[in-house]
């Protein structure tokens, strides 16, 4: 543990992040594209963990952000959840480009 | 102390190909239900980066909360909404590729930047952990570096997505 | 001193009589509307005479010139620290004069329509009008600097404008109201680019600064008009160009040639309007404006003087030779009414500046006044004859002394005060005229003279078609006609209508017999203003030369031998019957030339090309947008995707540059 650089952890959360940028724009499925996000989400928690304990170990702010991140990823996939199953029972499908019935052009 | 590093190098490589092959696997796979697993492979290997940082709070705390709450809520949503339309359709093909070269293109740029930062030469110090009490203190006090406010602010915006979920989610008669 | 309540009530009641009838003129029963207006006239006239004569009755200044008073005075707008337009009264004996002509006039008119005006439709908006136009005339000759002058001369358009049109569902009227207005205004363009060049290089608007300084050339003057003399256009000075501009607005509305075209067509008004606004008043404003400026006209710019004398003369000299060969009753009338004015212009033009020489002033503003009285009682006698005969045209007349003797005696004596005859008025103004013209030049004189023989022969052909001969309704056709028509045989007017003819025709007979020159005079100092005899002699010879052949040819109806020559072809009586075609050429120019040439290339070019450009560019933004609306799809994914591409562009861009 004490010879891995800082640079690989950041290395390995920037793939995590990309992966889920590339979920979120390519799934055709809300779901998957909430599980992206997830994958987005999770990035950015090991960032905080990662330079609190490289740069500031002494301090706890990376920590907490990570925990609050963790906390509020929770809710907002309980509430997207919620939606996308309102949206099925209404439309009994989850495809994010067949959700245009506002849209003229189609 | 030269074989725990090897081992504990080897570790932590271990858990980085487990993160990167299953996200990549996450969000490739065809069956929603194939990558909800991947997901959980990756939070569980993240559980694992943390308590190798020493982290175990955190380590925990992920392994609940993500691990243990959210993918139960992901795999049965994924039962309520299963069609079996979406394995078949596939993702159109230009937008995959714009996809992918985005991703790669940020992926390699933040590499580069990463490289000429100078965090290459950061390693880790102070193996020791952080002691449950001082989180404890430090969460639920209201002294400079105390997190009381932010904690029941998250605690109200929690409450508030309980009732917003069963409000959304609640059959209408 | 002066009491500036009176004064000051001079123009305000006209306008406090338009205000009252415009708003309730609709609600007051039978003749109130008139008796409104009358009354308040009446005061205002009252007001008028006494400051007249008490402007009159002050002491003389030191040097024997009579001080102008400026009564009112308000700041209405300041452009520079040295620039500002007020708004004021400025007596003086010109705007006392002028005063006590327009009152008199519009009172009688006033009154006279009364009974001309019973059972019309718009009796209170005739009078409502009537109180705007006497308001807009005596603000305008009381104003103290020359834009109030231009502001009341626009008001005195409008009110022209209004009363020409007041028959509005006549289509004459209509389009004659819109010509006067339109031509006047044309006019007035040229009028107000003068002021503004006036007013740019000597740096006021007041008349009592711009004239002092033109008396006082060698000192402050020069150092005022300097920069308007040493700029030069086209070989002008800026002050002669700005004064010549000043004329072109003083010709429009004093219906002067080329531009009189308006004045025969304002016919088409009430008869009581054409004489108070067309014959007494506003058509001198002109007159009254270069009378105001004549200081700067005669001693800065004595080339553009000269111009107006030639433009007048030839203006005289042409509406008398058309009115001699016109049949409709007012059409004469209005052009010796034009005639009459190129008189009182000729007068200024070959005046000099002071003493003997400015004789020529004092006679032009002395004509002015007796010309303002005999030309409105001619314009109400008239009045009084066509509402009994309901028709304008000669042929319609003929032998109504029998019928309408006071009437007839007024006329006469309007005619025998414009032909000149001692002692009625004309003659006194007109000799003065002529023997300026004759001290200007013999040749000037002799036109002049000529000219007023002319005036003579067509008044009288004039009178005589009206009043002698047999009665055009005395045969039986006509009778039957006039029956089936409601019509009757011819009556005296009533006493309201005759009562100001009478007033009228005392006054043409007494007014010359004022001593102008003690009044007014071109300096200012009390000039005696002595007959000449030898003109005197030969103008009354002229005229009653002109007088004669009159007589002759239609003291007992039109005599065969003249009728046959107006029959002739004769290619000038057939011009001259077309007033020598001046206002077809104006429709060529507008028609043919500004209409079709110009506007339909206008037209066409802003229909296509302004209009082209207009819609082109609304279409191709919705082209354009109608692309650029694709990238617009609501697709969240897209929205990421591209704003992820443009992240990462500007990321790149921040590094490499």
């Amino acid at each position: 543990m004490a010879n891995i650089p800082m640079t690989y952890y950041l290395v390995l959360s920037t793939i995590l992040f990309f992966a889920g940028i590339y979920g979120f724009i390519t799934r055709r499925n809300l779901l998957a594209m909430l599980i992206s996000v997830e994958l987005i989400l999770n990035a950015t928690d090991i960032n905080f963990a990662v330079f609190n304990r490289f740069l500031f170990p002494e301090h706890m702010e990376g920590l907490f952000f990570a925990l609050f991140s963790i906390a509020i990823s929770a809710a907002e996939t309980a509430i997207a959840i919620a939606i996308i199953i309102n949206i099925y029972r209404n439309l009994k499908h989850i495809e994010a480009q067949k959700l245009n019935e506002l849209n003229d052009l189609k | 102390m030269e074989n725990g590093s090897i081992a504990s190098t080897l570790v932590f490589f271990f858990l980085a190909a487990v993160m990167v092959v299953s996200s990549i696997l996450a969000v490739t796979t065809k069956k929603i239900l194939r990558a909800a697993t991947y997901l959980l492979f990756v939070l569980f290997a993240t559980a694992g980066l943390y308590f190798y940082l020493n982290y175990s709070f955190l380590g925990a705390v992920q392994m609940t909360v993500y691990a243990g709450g959210i993918i139960v809520l992901y795999v049965f949503s994924i039962f309520l909404t299963s069609t079996d339309e979406e394995k078949n359709q596939p993702i159109r093909s230009h937008r995959r590729w714009l996809g992918f070269i985005a991703a790669a293109a940020g992926t390699l740029l933040c590499v580069y930047l990463f490289q000429a930062s100078p965090w290459g030469e950061v390693y880790y110090r102070a193996p020791e952990e952080l002691p449950m009490k001082a989180i404890g203190n430090a969460l639920m006090s209201a002294d400079k570096f105390g997190y009381i406010l932010p904690f029941e602010a998250l605690s109200i915006l929690l409450l508030a997505c309980i009732i917003g979920g069963i409000l959304i989610a609640r059959k209408r008669q | 001193m002066f009491n500036s309540c009176y004064t000051a009530l001079v123009p305000l009641l006209p306008l406090f009589s338009f205000i009252l009838l415009i708003a309730f003129g609709l609600r007051l029963p039978g003749k109130w509307a008139g008796y409104i207006g009358s009354v308040l006239t009446g005061i205002a006239a009252v007001a008028a005479y006494y400051t007249a004569w008490t402007y009159f009755s002050l002491p003389l200044d030191a040097d024997g010139t009579r001080p102008a008073v400026e009564i009112l005075s308000w700041e209405w707008l300041r452009f520079t620290p040295l620039l500002a337009i007020r708004l004021g009264i400025y007596v003086d004996a010109l705007s006392a004069m002028m005063w006590v002509v327009i009152t008199t006039v519009s009172l009688m008119v006033h009154i006279y329509s009364l009974g001309y005006m019973a059972g019309e439709k718009g009796f209170a908006r005739y009078f409502a009008f009537l109180g705007l136009f006497s308001f807009s005339m005596l603000g305008l000759v009381v104003a103290p600097n020359i834009f109030q002058t231009y502001i009341f001369w626009e008001l005195v358009g409008v009110s022209s404008y209004l009363l020409i049109g007041f028959y509005y569902t006549k289509p004459e009227a209509v389009s004659a109201s819109k010509k006067a207005f339109i031509v006047t205004r044309f006019a007035d363009l040229g009028f107000l680019i003068g002021i503004l060049i006036l007013s740019y290089f000597t740096g006021t608007f007041d008349f009592q600064t711009i004239c002092g300084s033109a008396q006082d050339a060698a000192g402050v003057g020069g150092a005022l008009f300097a920069p308007a003399l040493q700029a030069s256009f086209l070989g002008l000075s800026a002050l002669s160009w700005a004064m010549l501009l000043i004329f072109m607005g003083c010709a429009g509305k004093s219906a002067l040639f080329p531009l009189h075209i308006w004045l025969p067509d304002a016919m088409e008004g009430p008869t009581p309007v054409s004489a108070l606004i067309h014959a007494a008043t506003m058509v001198v404003a002109g007159v009254f404006l270069v009378a105001r400026l004549f200081p700067v006209y005669a001693l800065m710019t004595p080339g553009v003087l000269e111009v107006i004398a030639y433009v007048a003369a030839f203006t005289s000299l042409y509406a008398a030779v058309v009115a001699c060969v016109q049949t409709d009753i007012k059409r004469v009338l209005a052009f010796s009414t034009i005639s009459q004015i190129g008189f009182m212009m000729v007068a200024l033009g070959v005046s000099g500046y002071g003493g003997h020489a400015g004789e020529g002033y004092t006679a032009s503003l002395f004509h002015l006044f007796t010309h303002a009285f005999f030309k409105a009682l001619l314009f109400l006698c008239a009045g009084a004859i066509i509402h009994t005969v309901h028709s304008n045209e000669m042929k319609a007349m003929g032998g109504l002394r029998r019928y309408m003797p006071v009437t007839h005696l007024c006329f006469l004596v309007g005619c025998l005060a414009i032909a000149g005859i001692p002692p009625f008025s004309g003659f006194f103004s007109k000799d003065g005229i002529l023997a300026a013209s004759f001290a200007f030049h013999p040749c000037m004189g002799i036109l002049m003279t000529a000219i007023a023989g002319l005036t003579a022969f067509y008044m009288f052909r004039l009178y005589c078609r009206i009043f002698h001969g047999p009665y055009s309704g005395d045969t039986a056709a006509a009778q039957a006609e006039h029956a089936e028509a409601g019509h009757h045989t011819p009556h005296e007017a009533p006493a309201v209508m005759t009562a100001p003819l009478v007033f009228l025709a005392v006054l043409s007979l007494l007014t010359g017999f004022i001593p102008f020159g003690d009044f007014l005079s071109s300096d200012g100092l009390p000039h005696a203003f002595p007959l000449q005899t030898a003109v005197a002699v030969c103008s009354v010879l002229t005229a009653l030369v002109g007088i004669g052949i009159a007589l002759y040819a239609y003291g007992r109806g039109p005599r065969p031998a003249f009728q046959r020559m107006a029959d002739q072809p004769n290619a000038f009586l057939r011009a001259a019957k077309n007033r020598f075609y001046i206002d077809r050429f104006y429709l060529f120019i507008t028609h043919r030339i500004i209409f079709q040439g110009i506007s339909t290339a206008l037209a066409w070019f802003d229909r296509h090309v302004i209009d082209g450009v207009v819609f082109g560019s609304g279409k191709l933004t919705e082209k354009i947008a109608r692309k650029i609306r694709i990238i617009q799809s609501g697709q969240l994914q897209t929205y990421a995707l591209i704003l992820l591409l443009g992240v990462l562009c500007l990321i790149g861009l921040v590094l490499y540059l």
